[in-house]
């Protein structure tokens, strides 16, 4: 095996990073993959809450790079899904505590044990940024459709490009349909006419995606949840199958009921 | 050693340190650089360094590569200095600074002889976000000017995309400059010391000229070819 090294971004906080490395990972291992992923948010550590893996770890991320454990002791094994694995970022510690060169090294020691190994990376363009794409192969940005989670993307995207890692791919996350409609929330064409990256998926705005979150469940094991759907589709496109994009304009309620059972969507 | 280090002069500034690089290749001069950390790390830990490298034009992985060498030294590399516009560039794209509070010798002559032939700078690339490119002549820009970027030009500034960010002509005070694109919805212009209200982004957009008119208030035109 030779892993993929993906590490998902954003610049600006709060946009679904975590969200979007918990959902992705697990869906990926529901596909059968190994999966690693790694908390590259040294000292604001939360990745390990989404996944409702908190209260079993032992050994971080620091802990492997200091010596005081080998990499698989910091490997923490998920609940559900005995091929995916949660490597901790340290709470006590900060972004100093860990080197571009430290992030290569670990990628490089997991690179023949799994399929993919997913780096959750803090907010901001510093040292942990620096930090969480250094091992990359390949990097998604995630933005929400708002003016200054676009703005930040962009920023990213002009670094990245700077520093020649390829070109990343973009989550759009939370986009709410209806508002779009009555133009009150940029359209996915307006944020892709901006970014100008190719795009590798639309979640759409879904409470059941905080649900999950606070549950430590992630949303892609819930079948009914849109957001899931999207996100397990996302999953694929990662696994390179090309997989359709689901219509945002999709009826709900009881007529799209009605279509479905007649097979017209 | 002695011959190597002599490569580099490094001295205290007010925002810390600053390493002046001597003519040499560029692999010497960081290899010097390095060298003159490590003979005393003591000394370097946690300094902010700021580079003043000449002529030398350096590319991304320049940087980048010195960057995380620094950064393993624990050094914050925040400014890089130079008289090229392409390292300028580079630096810049990198989010490094490209100026520091010690005027150069080099910039104080520029002020007393503006340059006065046509020099332009050409910028094949759209500029995203946290870019600032400033050319003593005219910018041509292929690409768009997304929100966040910025433009800074002693001439005009033309673009051949679409225009978010923020321009300013003639910042030397040349009130005859003047900042034309195909799509000229900038959060804000700027020509000589005047400053554009926010142009709203149109429907379908017409190439635009802006300059200052007989009344000295700067103003958007449609490009009338001919």
């Amino acid at each position: 095996m030779t892993a993929q090294v993906i590490t998902i971004t954003s610049g600006k906080g709060g946009v679904g990073k975590t969200t979007a490395v918990a959902n992705l990972a697990t869906a990926i291992a529901a596909d059968g993959k190994k999966v690693v992923c790694i908390d590259g948010d040294i000292g604001l550590r939360n990745l390990d809450v989404v996944m409702g893996l908190e209260n079993r770890i032992v050994y971080d991320i620091v802990d492997v790079i200091e010596g005081r454990c080998k990499l698989k002791q910091a490997m923490i094994r998920d609940k559900h899904f005995p091929e995916m694995y949660l490597i901790p970022a340290a709470q006590t510690r900060d972004k100093n505590a860990v080197s571009p060169t430290d992030m290569i090294r670990i990628c490089n020691d997991l690179r023949s044990d799994a399929d993919f190994v997913i780096i959750d990376s803090p907010a901001g363009i510093e040292r942990g940024f620096r930090n969480a794409i250094a091992a990359a192969d390949r990097v998604i940005v995630v933005t929400n459709p708002e003016v200054s989670a676009v703005r930040d993307a962009d920023r990213v995207v002009g670094i990245l490009e700077a520093e020649e890692k390829g070109n990343p791919a973009l989550i759009l996350n939370r986009l709410n349909q209806a508002l779009v409609r009555n133009n009150d929330m940029l359209s996915a064409e307006d944020v892709l006419d901006l970014l100008g990256i190719q795009l590798i998926g639309i979640v759409p705005e879904d409470e059941s995606v905080i649900i999950a979150s606070n549950r430590g469940a992630p949303v892609v094991n819930d079948p009914k949840s849109r957001a899931g759907q999207a996100f397990r589709n996302i999953a694929r496109r990662i696994q390179g199958q090309d997989v359709p994009f689901i219509d945002l304009d999709q009826q709900s309620g009881l007529w799209g009921a009605i279509q479905k059972l007649a097979g017209r969507k | 050693m002695e011959q190597i280090t002599s490569l580099i002069q490094i001295k205290g500034i007010r925002d810390g340190l600053l390493a002046t690089f001597m003519d040499a290749p560029w692999e010497d001069q960081r290899i010097a650089l390095l060298a003159q950390i490590d003979e005393r790390p003591s000394f370097f830990q946690g300094a902010r360094l700021a580079m003043d490298v000449g002529s030398q034009i350096l590319k991304v992985n320049d940087l980048v590569d010195l960057r995380d060498q620094l950064s393993e030294r624990n050094l914050i590399l925040w400014a890089v200095v130079s008289e090229s516009p392409i390292t300028e560039q580079t630096a810049q794209l990198l989010g490094l600074a490209t100026r520091i509070s010690k005027p150069r010798p080099e910039e104080q002559r520029q002020f007393a002889d503006p340059i006065n032939d046509d020099t332009a700078l050409f910028v094949n690339k759209t500029l995203r976000s946290g870019t600032r490119i400033e050319f003593p002549g005219h910018i041509v820009v292929i690409g768009d000017i997304n929100p966040g970027a910025e433009i800074v030009a002693e001439g005009n500034v033309i673009v051949w995309g679409r225009v978010r960010g923020m321009i300013h002509a003639g910042c030397k005070g040349d009130r005859s400059a003047f900042i034309c694109a195909l799509d000229l919805s900038a959060n804000q212009l700027r020509i000589a010391d005047e400053v554009s209200a926010t142009l709203k982004p149109q429907k379908d957009p017409k190439p635009e000229i802006a300059s200052i008119n007989s009344e000295g208030r700067l103003q958007a035109d449609l490009w009338h070819p001919g």
